[in-house]
């Protein structure tokens, strides 16, 4: 399968990285999902050839890591900690909160395809609980009100 | 050979072990119980399980023995209460998810699992969620599998990726949802071997033969050594009321450990399949129709006397013999099957009583050239005879290269393919490859010449040095590799810096090729050891026992007047001098009508042919399990026992010596044995020995080679045939004759048997699985 020159420049520089091929896998992997929205059963057989890893192999790297899909994500992914401190400080509620808002459960894509939300365990930003990650950007001690206002200013953004 | 050791202490007892040693090994060879799961030796180490928890002073927290390797000094701890109590907590969260299904478990009652709660506590649980439940799945014929009760060892996983080197198995999902997952979704495409059921500690993974259908300690267990390809796997059966439910080798004892591919674990379900022949048939015009025992014998030893005496006075007025038409008399094929015992009282029947050395079985392997070969070359150098030339199959593990010329290991000898993994793999050893396909072995290769198929020998000549072989190797294969003067002279310069190299060849190689292969290997400048690769359970005890139309048994020749009389002697019958009729030969002079009788035992020459064509030809009896093609030409069917019904000696591809013994009986059938003695008492002649361990004595008294000890054969263990120290080159040379092919089967056929064993005809790999081709 063929990938955009960007993706395979960036594949080609990783490979050179590391001594034993495999140890490109996450990186890869996550570099392919960002351009593709999620890991295709082509991109995860492709990836397996060029590291040669069986396509098993990196299923189950895939199944272990919350933060890699097979599944395609909304324009904004919304993951919500729920672990120890952020639990402590509201987590659970926030999360609860953003189910009923978006009206999704964990794992789910809105309709428009711009919000999709997971339920998710530390992701180091505890002394800001409680905290969630969009795509790649983070936003800390949220409150219901705070989400609301960010989901307001990710729709409009969406223009 | 022990190298550096050191000095360590454990729960007070001072051990002096091997430095590098793991820890865990260190103390269960000085006899301290330390538990695992995870760990399990020859695997990769994965310390999943914390079952081997021990104290290590100076370190902060418990190790885990089954990582640690020993070091100088080193004062360890494994009966603390604290490593007491690490043990039992990690049972509790080991339950945490577990069924407990016991009751209704396969393994209940060897379950590694139930050992350890029951030796070491977590009678009671704080667990109190609802435990997760999944349903049981159905990977393959063979495997299924049941999530709440794995442990997650990862023992399965690692066994079918690094000792099966297939990797069917993986782990999905991370925590709690963490499941053992088959490589096509919701099923399996693998060998099916059935390794990681039996590696399984627990319940999890169960076999489809054998769920749900017996207790461990309700079964009877008959060890006794697989009956389909050449490699010689002990398997042990397991036997309730006269009927096999599974066979397996937990106790590792034997050449092949715990190794066993799908024949040997599942395939002895031909013993019971409804076709099996249980009575005698015999012919009445174009029908074959059931009759007794006694008329069968009666018939065959009263048209084999008419037909003896006839000749005799034949031969005694020469005249007449002009005006008749010049028959062959008698031939007789044998089994790649049968025990040696068998063997060898076939050809001595056959050459005795009958008068003929048209004497023959599917030759698979050039047993004959090799160990003329090697026997010419110990004349030539004496002080190769110091060395064992031919390798055992466990010295493959230990050897520093191997070199595979032909045949397709994987799929026609798992058992080796299975060492020579292990050899690369813990060992380190080279594997050297000549072949005309792109083989599974390939993946652990370190050099690789392809050649175009039928080239070997040039390969071998290209070895010695021959420029015109070299030649004649160079360009592109029909596998599509480009052969380059610079592969093959490395290839060569590289084999030629190994030290120990143990040759391991197919049906590629035969004839003279065979004694070029020795002189390339006499080349090498340290040791080299030889494996002739060839079929069935007993291929090897065929040659041996000389049912050759050439050769007497121990390869003596049929035309040294000297080797006759030793056996004439012995036998007290003369042994007709001129060589006999080979398996093709006797087939063809069958069609032509010039065969008097032809008595064919555990085989089936007419394989793919139409049995109309044969009938009426010639006098046929054939003794077999089923009715294929050859009986369906019979005059007269005896129903004979298979290897699983019997006692006996069979001789594996690599030259070792092993014992069968009898799990099961099947109404109706006869061993060869009993037969052969049957039919030689109902012609008035007499045919000794009867009972099997009487005749091992006599193949022993007249068979050097198998003068050895038999101490640990009778014990259930192997013994190689060939006395290394003792090698004696043969009087003359021994002419060929007949063709040398194997039958090329896969892992899931074996030979015309594995169309009666309903698990092998299961398995969609039979069909989804080809050969590898060229490309
Ligand atoms: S049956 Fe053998 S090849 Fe198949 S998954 Fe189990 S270990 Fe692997
Ligand atoms: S299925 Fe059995 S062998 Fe495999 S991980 Fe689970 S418990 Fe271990
Ligand atoms: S490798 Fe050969 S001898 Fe061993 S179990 Fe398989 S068929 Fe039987
Ligand atoms: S617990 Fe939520 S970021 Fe660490
Ligand atoms: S045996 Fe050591 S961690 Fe499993």
């Amino acid at each position: 399968m063929q990938f955009t020159p960007q993706l395979e420049d960036k594949l080609k520089k990783l490979m050179r990285n590391y001594p034993i091929k495999r140890s490109a896998l996450i990186p890869m992997l996550l570099f392919a999902q960002d351009e593709q929205g999620f890991l295709s059963q082509e991109t995860i057989a492709e990836i397996a050839g060029r590291l040669e890893l069986t396509v098993p192999q990196v299923e189950e790297t895939i199944s272990y890591y919350s933060m890699l899909r097979k599944k395609p994500a909304g324009k904004y992914h919304l993951q919500v900690c729920t672990n120890i401190s952020c639990l402590l400080r509201g987590g659970e509620e926030l999360f609860e909160h953003a189910r009923k808002k978006l009206r999704l459960a964990p794992g789910e894509t809105t309709p428009d395809n711009l919000f999709s939300l997971e339920e998710v365990e530390c992701i180091g930003a505890c002394a800001w609980a409680p905290a969630i990650q969009v795509n790649y950007q983070f936003h800390h001690e949220l409150t219901p009100e705070r989400f609301d206002q960010l989901i307001r200013e990710l729709e409009r953004s969406r223009t | 050979m022990m190298g550096e050791t050191v000095k360590i202490r454990v729960d007070d007892r001072e051990l002096e072990v091997q430095r590098g040693t793991l820890l865990i090994e260190a103390c269960r060879a000085a006899g301290i119980e330390v538990p695992s799961f995870c760990y399990y030796p020859g695997l990769s180490l994965q310390a999943a399980c914390r079952m081997c928890l021990v104290e290590i002073e100076k370190a902060p927290k418990l190790q885990t023995a089954c990582t640690v390797p020993v070091t100088e000094g080193m004062i360890v701890r494994s009966n603390t209460e604290q490593v007491t109590q690490a043990r039992r907590s990690m049972l509790e969260f080991l339950l945490g998810n577990h069924p407990l299904d016991c009751p209704v478990c396969d393994k209940g009652g060897e379950c590694e699992l139930q050992d350890m709660v029951f030796r070491y506590g977590a009678s009671e649980s704080r667990y109190g969620e609802a435990k997760r439940h999944v349903e049981e799945q159905q990977w393959s014929p063979v495997v299924y599998f049941d999530a709440p009760r794995c442990i997650l060892c990862y023992r399965c996983v690692r066994v079918c990726d690094e000792g099966m080197g297939v990797g069917a198995l993986s782990v999905v999902n991370r925590g709690v949802h963490t499941e053992i997952a088959p490589n096509h979704g919701d099923h399996l495409e693998c060998e099916e071997c059935g390794m990681c059921i039996d590696i399984c500690p627990v319940g999890a993974l169960t076999s489809g033969a054998y769920r749900y259908k017996a207790r461990p300690w309700e079964m009877q267990y008959t060890s006794t050594i697989c009956t389909h390809c050449g490699d010689g796997c002990k398997t042990t059966l397991s036997v309730r009321n006269n009927k096999i439910l599974r066979g397996n080798n937990r106790d590792r004892s034997g050449i092949n450990g715990e190794f066993l591919c799908i024949k040997g674990r599942y395939a002895y379900d031909f013993v019971e399949h409804p076709s099996r022949l249980r009575q005698p048939l015999i012919r009445r015009g174009r029908e074959l129709v059931e009759t007794t025992w006694e008329e069968a014998i009666g018939t065959v030893a009263a048209k084999w006397s008419e037909i003896l005496a006839r000749r005799n006075k034949a031969a005694n007025n020469t005249l007449a013999e002009t005006s008749e038409k010049r028959s062959e008399g008698f031939g007789v094929i044998g089994s790649n099957h049968t025990t040696n015992e068998e063997n060898y009282l076939l050809q001595k029947f056959a050459r005795t009583v009958l008068q003929t050395n048209h004497v023959d079985h599917h030759r698979t392997a050039d047993y004959a050239a090799l160990i003329h070969a090697l026997a010419n070359e110990s004349a030539e150098q004496p002080s190769q005879a110091q060395r064992p030339p031919l390798a055992r199959s466990k010295d493959i593990v230990g050897a520093s290269a191997i070199l595979l010329v032909g045949n397709n290991p994987t799929e026609q000898h798992p058992l080796i393919a299975w060492n020579i993994r292990e050899a690369c793999r813990l060992n380190g050893a080279r594997l050297y490859i000549i072949h005309s396909r792109r083989i599974p072995l390939l993946r652990q290769s370190h050099r690789f010449l392809p050649l175009g198929l039928g080239h070997e020998a040039d390969a071998l000549r290209h070895l010695c040095g021959e420029p015109e072989a070299t030649q004649a190797l160079l360009g592109e294969t029909p596998s599509g590799d480009n052969v380059t003067a610079d592969l093959l002279n490395d290839f060569r310069n590289r084999l030629q810096e190994e030290k120990d190299v143990i040759v391991v060849f197919g049906d590629e190689i035969t004839g003279p090729d065979v004694s070029l292969l020795i002189r390339m290997g006499s080349r090498l400048s340290g040791q080299t050891r030889y494996i002739a690769l060839g079929d069935y359970s007993n291929s090897r005890g065929a040659s041996d026992m000389g049912l050759l139309p050439h050769l007497l048994p121990g390869y003596r020749p049929v035309g040294d007047a000297a080797a006759r009389a030793f056996f004439e002697d012995r036998w007290k019958s003369p042994i007709p001098a001129t060589v006999g009729l080979s398996v093709d030969d006797m087939v063809a002079a069958t069609l032509q009508g010039g065969m008097d009788a032809l008595y064919v035992v555990g085989a089936n020459p007419l394989k793919g042919r139409n049995p109309e064509d044969f009938c009426g030809k010639t006098f046929l009896v054939v003794q077999d399990l089923f009715l294929q093609e050859t009986a369906q030409a019979a005059d007269v069917v005896l129903p004979a026992a298979s290897a699983y019904e019997k006692s006996g000696t069979v001789t594996n591809t690599c030259g070792e010596l092993q014992r069968l013994r009898k799990a099961v009986g099947v109404l109706g059938t006869r061993t060869d044995l009993q037969i052969f003695a049957s039919l030689a008492a109902a012609m008035g002649a007499t045919l000794h020995p009867s009972q099997p361990e009487e005749a091992l004595e006599e193949i022993r008294q007249m068979v050097p080679e198998y003068n050895i000890p038999l101490a640990n054969v009778l014990a259930g263990g192997a013994e190689a045939v060939l006395n290394p120290n003792g090698f004696k080159p043969l009087a003359a040379p021994a002419e060929t004759s007949g063709r040398v092919y194997s039958a090329q089967d896969t892992l899931f056929t074996s030979g015309t048997l594995g169309r009666f064993s309903n698990i092998l005809n299961l398995v969609p790999e039979r069909n989804i699985r080809k050969e590898p081709g060229p490309a």
